[in-house]
């Protein structure tokens, strides 16, 4: 381990970025993630990796997915307005399957809404904010510690899955300052190559592992690659039979690998009879206001999703029989799952929305009028 | 040590977020947990600036302030807004030049000339932030002036070490006089 040092959530992630072998990064400016592109406007250029500010986020993310088809890990970074923006282009990566790293720091919307201000409103936009059914990793740090050890899990997910993922930050742990302990080294995982000749190479193959082997653009592999719906040779195709090949195997290609994909943790679960279900920076105020309650002499759990998206259902699934509080930073959008999982009725909300991060005695306040006075 | 929380309050420009950056820097090299944060406006100069920090040698969740155990204060709309109606427990310095008016407590309260003595010094307002924050580590003794030297040392904008570090200096100086004549 290294020194501990002082470290701001978006620098942990910058830093998590490089210790796992970003070599691209295409961005435009935006509050509160703008730390991530100046300090990879620092650092890119002195490890022969490449930095540009793109004229705006659509472009940005265009850049990144044609870095990463010449074998480049590629990062962008943006917040709600540009993350809206980028959409088209990240269907487009989950269509042909090119890795990359996405981080958005949330802050309050919709539209250019509180630039400075927290938020955790584009949960359900990481979800399904591109067009058509597709795969998607979302994964939400609630420590400066995590935005860097997440960051790294992030390019490996990608690289390994042919898969975008997104850190789905807030400006809550993206301007926190903390007290870091960086690992030495990390694992870092790369892409499948083809252990074939060009000839042979078939670059959307259906193999067992759902995941095709990627060949770098300029390694003599030529192939197509295009957002209509295509076959394994990667050229477009009408035919029913093929697209719904294609579109089978897009859609569950990370279902062998959820066990390592879903993160999650667990406190004080085994006798609660209510479990806060919480996540990002809020997740924090949740941990704070159990303990509180627990001093008070409630049966109070903790549950938190550290992989938003694919959300891990079956972990809380073993808690089908609690009740549930779901305190947000939106007006309640991932209490949707938790409500798919458990059942409406067992889910209880609380909602804050005016760009302040949630209290713990607000919290705990809800903890009281759901367990003491029903 | 116990959790203990500061506020560093004032107008967006005055350097406060960096000072606060400063103390939670010398709080890592003491050994203890910390987080730092800050609230602002899209101003780059100018609105109201919140600097937070929180020390403890035990995990902390929450980020945020909740009771501080010492604020700063270097605007007069900031004093109104953290410092008018405190509980005379928690130490309250302010800067004597943008703080004018103030109400009498009978304890904790150091009115400080931070702005002052940085202009004597040095001819501008420039490092009344780090001045402040000798005045703060001081008069909190939370940390050893070595620990915040350090930390200036290592987070002082390129070419202003030996500046900011006489500026830390200054405020050491200020906040250990201001306790000696508390004490009297």
């Amino acid at each position: 381990m290294s020194k501990a040092r002082l470290m701001q959530g978006n620098e942990a992630c910058a830093e998590g970025a490089l210790a796992a072998g970003v070599k691209f990064y295409a961005g435009y400016p935006i509050t509160p993630s703008t730390e991530i592109a100046e300090i990879m406007a620092e650092k890119l250029p002195l490890i022969g990796g490449t930095f540009i500010q793109m004229e705006d986020e659509i472009g940005s993310m265009a850049a990144i997915i044609g870095a990463s088809l010449t074998g480049a890990k590629a990062l962008t970074a943006t917040s709600g307005p540009g993350f809206s923006l980028k959409q088209e282009n990240l269907g487009f990566a989950i269509a042909t399957e090119v890795p990359c790293v996405l981080v958005n720091v949330q802050r309050a919307g919709p539209s250019t809404g509180l630039p400075t201000s927290p938020a955790q409103a584009d949960v359900m936009q990481a979800r399904w904010g591109t067009h058509g059914d597709h795969p998607i990793i979302a994964l939400c740090p609630s420590s400066v510690q995590e935005c860097y050890e997440l960051t790294v899990k992030a390019f490996n997910f990608a690289e390994e899955f042919r898969q975008p993922v997104i850190m789905l930050m807030d400006e809550v742990v993206g301007h926190l300052r903390e007290k870091v302990v960086l690992p030495e080294s990390v694992e870092i995982v790369g892409r499948k190559k083809p252990s074939v000749s060009p000839d042979e190479y078939i670059p959307y193959e259906n193999n067992e592992s759902r995941i095709p082997a990627m060949a770098n653009f300029g390694d003599g592999y030529r192939y197509h690659v295009t957002g209509l719906t295509h076959g394994e040779n990667g050229l477009p195709t009408g035919k029913p039979a093929v697209a719904e090949k294609y579109l089978e195997r897009l859609m569950r290609k990370l279902d062998p690998y959820l066990d390592r994909i879903q993160r999650y943790e667990e406190i004080l679960l085994e006798d609660a009879e209510l479990i806060v279900v919480a996540y990002g920076g809020p997740a924090r105020s949740a941990l704070e206001a159990v303990h509180a309650a627990r001093s008070e002499g409630l049966n109070v759990g903790f549950f938190r999703p550290i992989t938003i998206w694919p959300f891990p259902q079956d972990a809380l699934e073993r808690y089908a029989d609690r009740r549930f509080l779901v305190p947000e930073m939106n007006s309640g959008q991932l209490v949707g799952e938790i409500e798919r999982v458990v059942g409406r009725r067992q889910v209880e909300r609380f909602n804050r929305i005016d760009g302040e991060l949630i209290t713990p005695d607000q919290i705990l306040t809800r903890i009281q009028e759901v367990m003491i006075h029903v | 040590m116990a959790k203990q929380q500061f506020i560093f309050s004032g107008t967006g420009g005055q350097g406060l977020i960096l000072a606060a950056i400063m103390l939670a820097d010398a709080a890592v090299l003491a050994g203890q947990n910390v987080v730092q944060s800050q609230s602002y406006g899209p101003e780059a100069r100018g609105g109201a600036s919140k600097a937070e920090v929180i020390i403890s040698d035990e995990a902390i969740n929450y980020p945020k302030v909740q009771k501080p155990d010492l604020v700063l204060s270097i605007s007069q709309e900031a004093y109104k807004k953290y410092g008018l109606s405190l509980d005379e427990e928690v130490v309250l310095i302010v800067d004597d030049t943008y703080v004018p008016e103030t109400k009498p407590r009978s304890r904790n309260f150091y009115s400080l000339p931070l702005t002052k003595v940085t202009r004597t010094e040095f001819g501008s307002e420039q490092s009344a932030n780090v001045v402040a924050l000798g005045a703060v580590a001081a008069i909190s003794r939370q940390l050893s002036l070595e620990q915040v030297r350090e930390a200036v040392r290592q987070r002082a904008p390129k070419g202003t070490a030996d500046r900011n570090l006489k500026a830390l200096e200054l405020g050491w100086q200020l906040g250990i006089g201001a306790l000696k004549r508390a004490k009297a």
